[in-house]
């Protein structure tokens, strides 16, 4: 494997490039218990998009782990998770914003950095693959461990994850990848610390 | 309750209409095992839309019924539930497209079977949200009203035919403008052997203001702080 990119994300900033078919994304939690927040698009026609919906029903599971096929909103496999050192990743818990914040927490954190700030700024200084606020959707959250009960709970728990561990994708199709680096000073799941992640691209 | 509208949605169509703040509306599984499908955006700014993952989180569930909100990505709640007699109501098993419903039911296309044609839930929402000048790339999770996919300990996904009888009834009140897509098409993991064409009867009515002790606005902290950010909404631009 020869790698072709790698970048360390510091907590609050975002990474948006192309991942080529056939080549290898490994995320690495630097310190543990950090949040990947991670779209992907297909690079060739990006109104095709990672769905989340698609995804857990066609696995029949409500967890990403190794073996999970991400599925697009056109059916298609996007990418596969091919190493996984984690064993459990949400994609039900979605991003933070301003905005859910101020339900979730407190009207006056509205202010507070977000995630879905990261990608608005994302996608308005890379205009180049013409995405906007219109293709802001349902997300990966790498790292994460929210648990969903038979009764229909759902809750935010401290991260099965660990300084230094990663999880690898293998892209099957061209895809731009878009990760905030999560900024959550509010939630267990970064333990109340967001921390730097390292993404690898190798082929 | 006096009933300003009142129509039958056939399993198998689509629909779309603008709700006012303040209107309710009952719909009614008439024959049990409906599947009513439902996207929610903002007429003034259709930028703002239904976002499952912050419905969920904010209310701490997987499940959908009396009490909770359905919140737009904006902090915003496009509808409360105040009524459900089903209990359970699906926001994660997504939407069937063409190829789905001709793997699990086979495909009967129009010049065959003239509108009993086996019509299905993307491209159903795709012409509905075209209308608005809305497209693939505003399609987002959707509510699935009437179905239930449940999570295992293990997390594996299972949808139960028996959640919705004959006469089950869910109520929402519209607390901002709405612009509602909706479909009748089959879940995708509906088991039926044969397309599945069930029904929906829609009631509109004006609901009766917001009470103090309102269930879905004191049913955890967040619906309160949820309604408060919709108060704001309408005391600055977003009033009429």
């Amino acid at each position: 494997m020869q790698t072709r990119l790698a970048k360390i994300i510091p907590a609050g900033d975002y990474w948006m490039e192309t991942v080529r078919e056939g080549e290898t994304l490994r995320i690495v939690d630097l310190e543990g218990n950090q949040a990947a927040d991670t779209l992907f698009f297909s690079a060739a026609d990006p109104a095709e998009r990672y769905s989340a919906v698609d995804t857990i029903r066609e696995q029949g599971n409500v967890y990403l782990g190794l073996g999970t096929k991400l599925i697009s909103t056109e059916g298609r496999v996007m990418l596969e998770i091919t190493a996984d050192q984690i064993g459990r990743h949400d994609t039900l818990g979605g991003a933070c914003s301003g905005e859910s914040n101020t339900v979730r927490y407190d009207l006056e954190k509205r202010t507070m950095h977000a995630c879905r700030d990261s990608w608005l700024l994302a996608v308005a200084e890379n205009d180049q693959f013409g995405l906007t606020k219109r293709d802001i959707t349902h997300n990966i959250n790498f790292f994460m461990n929210v648990p969903v009960t038979p009764e229909g709970g759902l809750t935010f728990e401290d991260g099965l994850s660990g300084p230094g561990k990663y999880v690898e994708l293998v892209a099957r199709m061209d895809v731009i990848v878009l990760i905030s680096n999560c900024p959550q000073l509010n939630n267990p799941c970064n333990g109340y610390n967001p921390t730097p992640i390292e993404v690898i691209v190798a082929r | 309750m006096d009933i300003d509208y009142q129509t039958l949605l056939d399993g198998g169509k689509h629909w779309s209409f603008t709700a006012r703040r303040g209107s309710g509306l009952t719909l009614e599984d008439v024959e049990g095992g409906a599947n009513l499908a439902m996207l929610f955006y903002n007429p003034a700014n259709p930028l703002e839309r239904y976002n499952a993952p912050d419905t969920l989180k904010c209310q701490h569930t997987f499940r959908l019924g009396r009490g909770h909100c359905l919140y737009s990505d904006m902090g915003r709640i496009f509808c409360s539930i105040v009524e459900d007699s089903v209990g359970w109501h699906d926001t994660v098993g997504g939407n069937a497209n063409r190829a789905l419903v001709a793997r699990r039911w086979g495909e009967i296309g129009y010049q065959e079977a003239r509108n009993g044609w086996t019509q299905n839930g993307h491209d159903a929402f795709l012409v509905e949200a075209a209308k608005y000048g809305l497209g693939r790339r505003d399609l987002a999770a959707n509510v699935n009203f009437f179905s239930k996919v449940a999570a295992g300990p293990d997390g594996s996904l299972s949808f139960d035919p028996t959640n919705s009888p004959a006469g089950g009834r869910i109520t929402l009140r519209f607390e901002m403008d709405t612009l509602v897509l909706a479909h009748t098409c089959p879940h995708p993991m509906d088991p039926s052997p044969t397309y599945p064409r069930r029904p929906v009867r829609f009631s509109f009515f004006t609901a009766p203001p917001v009470a103090e002790d309102d269930a879905c606005l004191t049913g955890c902290a967040e619906n309160g702080r949820g309604f408060a950010n919709n108060r704001l909404y309408h005391l600055c631009a977003g009033g009429h």
